[in-house]
């Protein structure tokens, strides 16, 4: 192997984008266009529903509405985000995993903690609690 | 200072005038002209040695891991003493003001003490040291010869200073805050604490933040992606899983203050409504989320400790450690369970019994992983050879002293206890037990560990004992009437006292602060002497305590490039296995080898930063936005730098590697 | 290349244990995963928000309450922009794997386009709420929603600065493995906008109408 006595730029790719990972991304366009029409319909669904008048309830909607979301976020994630299991060596699964635990936790936790800070102050407080979605 | 337009002072100034300077406290004239005279003194004594070339070139530009390690330690024992001098200054007014006697602290002065003090502790003491030493060790133990994103090293470095001189800079320009070192609203809101001193406290900390949270990425990165062939996760040496574990819960937990820090800022700055008494704020909201990243926060602290200990432990007891797999799963439960603690913080809230029930049972949950942790050190040493040299005597002093802090802390987990300890002294003699305990005697028996490695030559020990005693005794007298007294229900954060009966304690609190003041002296003196006398302390073998891990396999101090070879793992303890089957360094078919150039962006970025966030301070809007745009420009125009490494000759590490003696 | 191999002296039938080799070692580059690491951390920001929107959301302080302040059309036009720009992104990506600079540019510039029709849309949502007394500071409710959505927003804007950015250093260099990894990251941060996104128009606009 040559010796390199000067600084040169680094880009000429010899070395570089051998070990990145850029390339081992399996890009699509059919992967494209199927999480395109599946998020396009899990968009439309809920505008529709909720803006054509046909949820009266607030309490099931929104969990309707809320699980939409939730399976159109895995759409993003696997068709968009090309997120598998393999990845980066199954770590970027793992923080991924990491990560909606510890959102799962602040926002149902801080949620639950707050009704109940509330629920236990003053009674002028207390519309607070009803003000809680 | 008066102009014509007053708009145009207004505009080039904000709301900074001549009356920011505080002339009229002695106290702080006092402080400033030693500052000043030290200050004076240093950048004297770098011009006349004509230093400043060197310094540039070889510490402040570097992207090396080790320098940057070794120059966060700096910081972090630099901040140490700003600290101290709070804490000092506490203990005496607690210690004379009962009765008709005030002390001489006045109130307005005595918070921003207490602010200040709990601050700079956390972040710009503690979290610097582990910040330095997971980034000089790690990287070695790990058989690499960098961490993943050098540049960006260097820039989380200079954020975290920039941070601590905006923090500084309180003291001569403006205030600090006044509500303690998590500045709950309402007290933090703007209507409340409309001068300088909270928003120094937020801009201090998004700053330092950023560099932190980038550090987090940079370390997981490293550990995941850079480890020796061979070297698997369960073959990581301990204190490299406590590094990740660590940067985990930072990248984790520290959006969570940031995200915080920032509701409160617009509160502050743009009149909205988060934490606001009015309009529909809850305050509560505020001190719900930044537990949600204090609980965490601590464990950030102490992880990296325990993993010290654990290399300390079975080096001096000339033992493997004990359990290791048991380590690693405790290590990894804490990592996970830190996160479902955080209202033990605020069991007084008024959350109610179901809550505080669930959150007290996971604080004593928590309490075990930790606890099998002390177990398996005390298996470590049972039947060892120990070798009670410095830095096992910092072990053994945290086995003792954490123990009765994590006790101590067990007991106010419990809701109805903590009802009647919550915010008094009992609390505050537990988190420093277990911090000075855990963490800062962790860091110590760190830096004794490692400084052969970084430097070519030891501490002296007898100054290192005499520093040990002076500290562990003066912790002891210093915070163990502090339980008592909070026990006999005195409250944290006061300046002043009626009870006659309560001086005693806070006089052999205060005494035990004097040793702990010998102590830091005898540290100070130990690395003068240690420098003097450094040929006879010298350490040529790179091994000087017979290590096991592979950062002992280097030269002390190691090359810029750590490793001429990679190396190939097939034991956890590395260096211990192949000093068994004699291996033998390799001193010829060198290859040249790839290394990142030094640069000043991360300079320049940081005093960006830093004048952003004074301009931000003092409502300077146009120096703010100047100098806002600028650091946008400066980052976008270094990602225009494709040309940012170089190579080492193979010549050159052929001369490197033949010049080591020893090893 | 010399490999050193030694057994262990006196030890009886040991294998031999390389400890080491010396090569032209390159570790994997880490860029990716780093800013897969970042967006992780950017996560946890926005679940604070959504956490703090979720707490303070219905606290309209005797102010305009969320039925009264969201309008859906509005948004329905901006989650069509950004879902489109997703999928140009796409297409952008699948130019770039084949290394045609010139259409992989031109979709980028249809996703900056896309993107920048979303913020102006955006901003003049946010200007007529302030214009009716609807600003950040009028409740709880309005300083949490103009914080989550102008948040997201701002990520935005930045995703665009970025677009700019790389769209002069790809003409200027090329398609360099640098530059791709660039595209990439900069892929990821497109997509994981658009994922908070679907959490926003979910949580604030649609929950939010229905109240």
């Amino acid at each position: 192997m040559s010796e390199h006595a000067t600084p040169h730029d680094h880009d000429d790719g010899h070395h570089e984008g051998a070990h990145d990972g850029v390339d081992a991304i399996h890009v699509t366009l059919k992967g494209y266009l199927t999480g395109f029409t599946a998020a396009a319909f899990l968009t439309i669904l809920p505008f529709w529903l909720v803006m054509s008048g046909a949820f009266s309830k607030t309490g099931p909607a929104d969990a309707f509405i809320l699980l939409l979301a939730a399976v159109q976020i895995v759409v993003h994630m696997v068709y968009f985000l090309h997120l598998n299991a393999k990845s980066e060596g199954g770590w970027n699964m793992l923080a991924l995993i990491f990560t909606i635990v510890l959102v799962v936790i602040t926002l149902s936790g801080s949620i639950w903690v707050m009704y109940h800070l509330n629920q236990n102050m003053m009674p002028s407080m207390m519309k607070n609690v009803q003000n809680l979605p | 200072m008066t102009f014509q337009h007053p708009d145009l002072t207004k505009l080039l100034f904000g709301r900074l005038t001549l009356d920011a300077i505080p002339y009229h406290e002695p106290i702080l004239i006092v402080t400033f002209i030693g500052v000043a005279i030290g200050a004076a003194a240093v950048l004297g004594l770098i011009t006349y040695y004509r230093k400043w070339g060197y310094l540039w070139h070889e510490w402040f530009t570097s992207v090396d891991h080790k320098k940057i390690g070794i120059m966060y330690i700096v910081l972090a024992l630099v901040m140490l003493l700003r600290g101290f001098a709070d804490a000092l200054m506490m203990r005496a007014q607690q210690a004379v003001a009962f009765g008709p006697h005030e002390g001489y602290l006045p109130a307005e002065h005595y918070d921003q003490i207490f602010t200040a003090h709990g601050t700079i502790m956390i972040f710009f003491v503690a979290m610097p040291f582990i910040t330095g030493l997971i980034n000089f060790v790690m990287p070695l133990q790990i058989g690499s010869r960098d961490v993943a994103f050098p540049f960006l090293n260097n820039f989380s470095y200079w954020m975290t200073v920039a941070g601590a001189i905006l923090v500084m800079a309180s003291l001569f320009i403006g205030s600090f805050a006044r509500t303690g070192w998590l500045a709950y609203p309402p007290l933090s809101e703007i209507a409340t604490s409309p001068d300088s001193g909270v928003d120094y406290w937020i801009w201090g900390l998004q700053i330092a933040g950023v560099g932190t949270t980038l550090s987090g990425i940079n370390m997981i990165a490293t550990i995941v992606k850079m480890r020796a062939p061979g070297m698997t996760m369960m073959k990581m040496p301990i204190f490299t899983w406590t590094a990740l574990c660590a940067n985990v819960l930072i990248v984790a937990a520290f959006p969570v203050l940031t995200a915080t820090l920032a509701l409160l800022t617009l509160d502050r700055y743009a009149g909205t409504h988060f934490f606001t008494n009015d309009l529909g704020g809850n305050y509560m909201m505020y001190v719900n989320l930044i537990w949600v990243w204090g609980h965490p926060e601590v464990y950030i602290l102490v992880l990296p400790a325990f993993g010290v200990f654990s290399e300390v432990t079975s080096t001096f007891s000339r033992k493997r450690l004990f359990g290791y797999a048991s380590m690693v799963y405790a290590t990894v439960v804490i990592t996970v369970l830190s996160y479902l603690v955080w209202l033990h913080h605020f069991f007084t809230m008024g959350s109610g019994a179901s809550v505080n029930s669930f959150f007290g049972i996971t604080t004593m949950i928590i309490s075990i992983p930790t606890g099998a942790k002390i177990f398996n050190w005390m298996f470590t040493m049972y039947r060892g050879r120990i070798v009670f040299d410095v830095p096992m005597l910092w072990v053994v002093a945290f086995i003792v002293t954490f123990a009765i802090g994590g006790m101590t802390g067990v007991l106010l987990a419990v809701p109805p206890a903590d009802f009647a300890l919550h915010n008094s002294l009992f609390l505050i003699a537990h988190f420093h037990n277990v911090i000075i305990g855990g963490v800062l005697f962790g860091m110590f028996a760190g830096v004794n560990y490692w400084f052969p490695k970084a430097f070519g030559f030891r501490l002296d020990a007898f100054w290192g004992k005499v520093s040990f005693w002076f500290w562990v005794v003066g912790f002891y007298f210093a915070f163990m009437p502090l339980y008592l007294l909070g026990l006999m229900g005195v409250t944290r954060r006061l300046r002043h006292f009626d009870d006659p009966s309560l001086q005693i304690w806070f006089e052999i609190a205060a005494f035990g602060a004097v040793l702990i003041l010998i102590g830091i002296a005898a540290m100070i003196v130990q690395i003068a002497v240690s420098i003097m006398r450094r040929d006879q302390l010298r350490d040529g073998s790179g091994d000087i305590w017979h290590g096991r891990t592979l950062e002992w396999s280097t030269s002390s101090p190691p090359p810029p490039y750590n490793f001429a070879f990679t190396p190939v793992v097939h034991d956890v303890d590395t260096w211990w296995q192949m000093k068994q089957h004699h291996w033998r360094r390799p001193v010829q078919g060198f290859l040249p080898i790839h290394m990142p150039k030094n640069t000043g962006t991360g300079v320049y970025l940081a005093v960006l930063s830093f004048i952003f966030g004074f301009a931000m301070v003092w409502y300077m809007w146009l120096l703010a936005a100047v100098s806002f745009v600028a650091v946008l420009a400066v980052g976008i125009h270094h990602t225009f730098n494709y040309n940012r490494d170089y190579y080492i000759t193979a010549d050159e590490v052929s001369r490197v590697e033949a010049a080591r003696v020893g090893a | 290349m010399s490999d050193m191999t030694m057994t262990a002296s006196g030890d009886g039938a040991q294998e031999a244990l390389t400890f080491h080799v010396i090569d032209d070692r390159h570790p994997e580059n880490g860029t990716l995963l780093g800013f897969w690491l970042y967006l992780m951390s950017d996560c946890l920001v926005f679940a604070c928000l959504f956490a703090t929107y979720g707490v303070l959301g219905r606290e309209y302080a005797g102010g305009p309450s969320a039925k009264e302040v969201l309008e859906l059309p509005i948004v329905a036009v901006n989650t069509t922009l950004l879902l489109l720009s997703s999928i140009t992104y796409g297409f952008a990506v699948l130019e770039m794997q084949v290394n045609r600079r010139g259409p992989m540019m031109a979709w980028l510039i249809v996703t900056w386009l896309l993107g920048a029709g979303f913020i102006t849309l955006e901003l003049t949502e946010f200007a007529h709420l302030v214009s009716i007394g609807a600003g950040p500071q009028r409740s709880a409710f309005l300083s949490s929603f103009f914080t989550l959505v102008g948040t997201h927003g701002l990520h935005v804007t930045c995703g665009l600065i970025w677009m700019i950015v790389l769209l002069v250093q790809v003409g200027k260099k090329g398609l360099t493995h640098a530059n791709k990894r660039r595209l990439m990251c900069l892929s990821m941060f497109w997509h994981f906008l658009d994922v908070v996104w679907v959490g926003v128009f979910s949580f604030v606009y649609l929950m939010g109408v229905l109240s």
